[in-house]
C-alpha cells in the first residue's frame, strides 16, 4: 500500500522547536493566493490621501510618488500580499478602489 | 539537613515552589487549591521569594501569562483546581506545541455540575488529550517531591513541556503530613537554573504561537507527541537522580504486594495509601490481593504498567472520574486498550469511586476485591455505592 502523498511544509523532526519563526518569514510565501476579490484603483479619482496605506491591515500599499511626476502620486497594493478584505476600498474618501472578483 | 515538620500539604507544594527558585507565578485563588497560591503571594510579599506574582483576573489570564513568562525563560509555576482548570482550557492545549516549561500544580476537585467543591480526577481529566507530563502524588511528602521534580522534568532541554502535579483536593492538599523539607543547598545541587533552549530575546527576535495551515499541523502535533513520548525517559532520570540527591526513589508505576497476587487493583493518587491498608488486612485473611498505583498518567507508562501485571487473573481498574456516555473512565478505557494489545488477558473490571470528594474507604476496596475476584467480567464500568 503506497503512502498518501500530501502538501506538507515540513517533516515533523524539520519543524523548530515550539513551531515559532523567524521574522520576516512570510516572505517565503505570497500570504495573498487565497483572496476572493482584489482592490482596482481609478487613478483619475485619487487625491494621495494615504488612507489606504495607513488602513490596510497588511501593510501592502506602496506610495509610488517619485516625487517630481503628479501622475506617479497614488498608492499601489501588492497582490502578492492584499488578502482582500476591502477596507481599503472602505475607508477611501475618493470611492476610487473598486474590489473586483478574482478570476479562476 | 532537611527537617521533619508537620505542615499542610499544600503548604509544602509552595515551599517547594520556593525552594525551587522560582521567577513568575501568575495564579488565580480557587478551592481547593487556593492555600498554594496564598502562601506563595505571602512568601513574595514578605520577601523571600524574589518573585513575580502576578494576580490574575482568570485562570485564562494566569496560564497565558505564564506561557508568556516561560517563553521569556522564566522559571514559571501555577497551581489550579477543577472549573478553574476548565476555564484554562484553552491556553493548557497552547502550552505543549510551543514546549514551553510550566508547573501546574492542580488541587484535583469534581467539576461542576452539581456544583461541588471536593475532590476527583474530572478537571484533571479534562485534560488528559493536551499533551502535558501529568503525575499523580499519593501523599505530601511524595507532592512536595514531585513539585521539585516537575521543574527539573519540565525544563530538561530534551523535554521542555509543560507539566501538571496532581494532588487530590482536601483530602491530600488540606491535610497536615510529617514532611521532610529538603534544604537549599540540595535542592540547588538537584535543581540547576533555567536554561531555556527557545527564548524570547529582543537581540533575536522569534515569532511564538503561529497558524498551523493543514500542511503542518499533523506535523506539528505529531511532534509533540514524539517529544511526550520520550519524556518517559527523562522523568525516570529525573526520579533516579532525585533519589541520589535525597534518597527518596520513585517510580512511574508503583506497586505494593502484587508479586504473587492473583487479584490486582489499579488506580492513581491519594486513595492507594486506603487501598494498602485494605491490602494488608485482605493478606490478613489470605486473600491474594495487591495493588498497582499510577504515578506517571502522561506519558503513559505502556511497559512499567503490562510488567506490573504480567501474573494478574482478575484486575479492577478504579477510576474517579466518569466518562458519561462511555463505558470506562479514562483509566479503565486505556489500561484496557494497553491489554487488548498485549498477551495479557486478566479478567478485567472497571470501578468508578470518590466522586465529588464521597469518601473511598477500606470496605469499598474489599467490596471491589470481592466482585474482581469472582472473575465475572462487568463490560461496563460500576459506580461503586451509587444510591438507586
Ligand atoms: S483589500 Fe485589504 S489587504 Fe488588500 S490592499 Fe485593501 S486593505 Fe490591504
Ligand atoms: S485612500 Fe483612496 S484617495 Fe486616498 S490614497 Fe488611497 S486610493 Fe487614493
Amino acid at each position: 500500500m503506497t503512502k498518501p502523498t500530501i502538501d506538507a511544509l515540513a517533516k515533523v523532526g524539520d519543524l523548530p522547536l515550539g513551531f515559532t519563526a523567524k521574522p520576516g518569514s512570510t516572505m517565503d510565501f505570497k500570504t495573498g493566493d487565497w483572496r476572493s476579490v482584489r482592490p482596482i484603483l481609478d487613478r483619475e479619482k485619487c487625491i494621495h490621501c494615504a488612507f489606504c496605506y495607513y488602513y490596510c491591515p497588511d501593510g501592502v500599499y506602496k506610495d509610488m510618488y517619485d516625487g517630481k511626476d503628479d501622475a506617479t502620486k497614488y498608492f499601489q497594493a501588492d497582490y502578492d500580499y492584499c488578502k482582500g478584505c476591502g477596507i481599503c476600498a472602505q475607508e477611501c474618501p475618493k470611492k476610487a478602489i473598486t474590489m473586483t472578483l478574482e478570476e479562476v | 539537613m532537611a527537617k521533619r515538620i508537620g505542615m499542610e500539604v499544600s503548604l509544602a507544594v509552595a515551599e517547594a515552589v520556593k525552594l525551587a527558585n522560582t521567577d513568575v507565578i501568575a495564579a488565580y485563588p480557587i478551592t481547593p487549591q487556593t492555600h498554594i497560591v496564598e502562601h506563595l503571594s505571602e512568601l513574595v510579599a514578605d520577601g523571600e521569594l524574589d518573585a513575580a506574582y502576578i494576580p490574575v483576573e482568570s485562570e485564562h489570564s494566569a496560564m497565558s501569562s505564564c506561557i508568556g513568562s516561560s517563553a521569556a525563560g522564566a522559571r514559571t509555576f501555577t497551581a489550579t483546581s477543577s472549573q478553574g482548570l476548565a476555564l484554562m482550557n484553552e491556553m493548557i492545549y497552547i502550552a505543549p506545541v510551543l514546549r514551553v516549561p510550566i508547573v501546574l500544580a492542580i488541587a484535583n476537585r469534581a467539576l461542576s455540575a452539581p456544583i461541588n467543591i471536593w475532590n476527583d480526577h474530572s478537571d484533571i481529566m479534562s485534560v488528559r488529550d493536551a499533551g502535558w507530563v501529568s503525575v499523580f502524588a499519593e501523599n505530601g511528602q511524595e507532592a512536595l517531591d514531585l513539585t521539585l521534580i516537575s521543574f527539573r522534568v519540565a525544563e530538561d532541554p530534551e523535554v521542555s513541556l509543560p507539566i501538571s502535579m496532581n494532588i487530590d483536593g482536601f483530602t491530600l492538599s488540606h491535610f497536615i503530613e510529617p514532611i521532610l523539607i529538603p534544604d537549599q543547598a540540595e535542592v540547588d545541587k538537584y535543581l540547576p537554573p533555567f536554561k531555556p533552549n527557545l527564548k524570547l530575546d529582543i537581540k533575536d527576535p522569534i515569532s511564538i504561537g503561529l497558524l498551523g495551515a493543514p500542511e503542518c499541523y499533523t506535523e506539528a502535533r505529531k511532534a509533540t507527541d514524539n517529544i511526550l513520548w520520550q519524556s518517559k525517559n527523562h522523568v525516570v532520570k529525573a526520579f533516579d537522580e532525585f533519589n541520589k540527591v535525597f534518597g527518596r526513589q520513585y517510580h512511574v508505576v508503583e506497586t505494593y504486594r502484587h508479586e504473587d497476587a492473583d487479584t490486582i487493583m489499579l488506580m492513581m493518587g491519594s486513595i492507594a495509601e486506603t487501598a494498602m491498608t485494605a491490602v494488608d488486612e485482605m493478606r490478613d485473611n489470605g486473600q491474594k490481593v495487591g495493588l498497582v498505583r499510577i504515578r506517571l498518567w502522561r506519558p503513559f507508562p505502556e511497559e512499567e504498567l503490562l510488567a506490573s501485571l504480567s501474573k494478574a487473573k482478575h484486575l479492577a481498574i478504579i477510576d474517579r472520574h466518569a466518562i458519561l456516555g462511555c463505558s470506562s473512565g479514562p483509566v479503565g478505557l486505556e489500561v484496557k486498550s494497553l491489554l487488548y494489545n498485549s498477551n495479557l488477558k486478566p479478567n478485567a473490571s472497571n470501578y468508578i469511586v470518590g466522586l465529588g470528594g464521597r469518601d473511598v474507604t477500606r470496605d469499598d476496596f474489599k467490596y471491589i476485591f470481592e466482585k474482581a475476584s469472582s472473575g465475572q467480567v462487568q463490560t461496563r464500568c460500576e459506580f461503586v455505592g451509587v444510591y438507586e
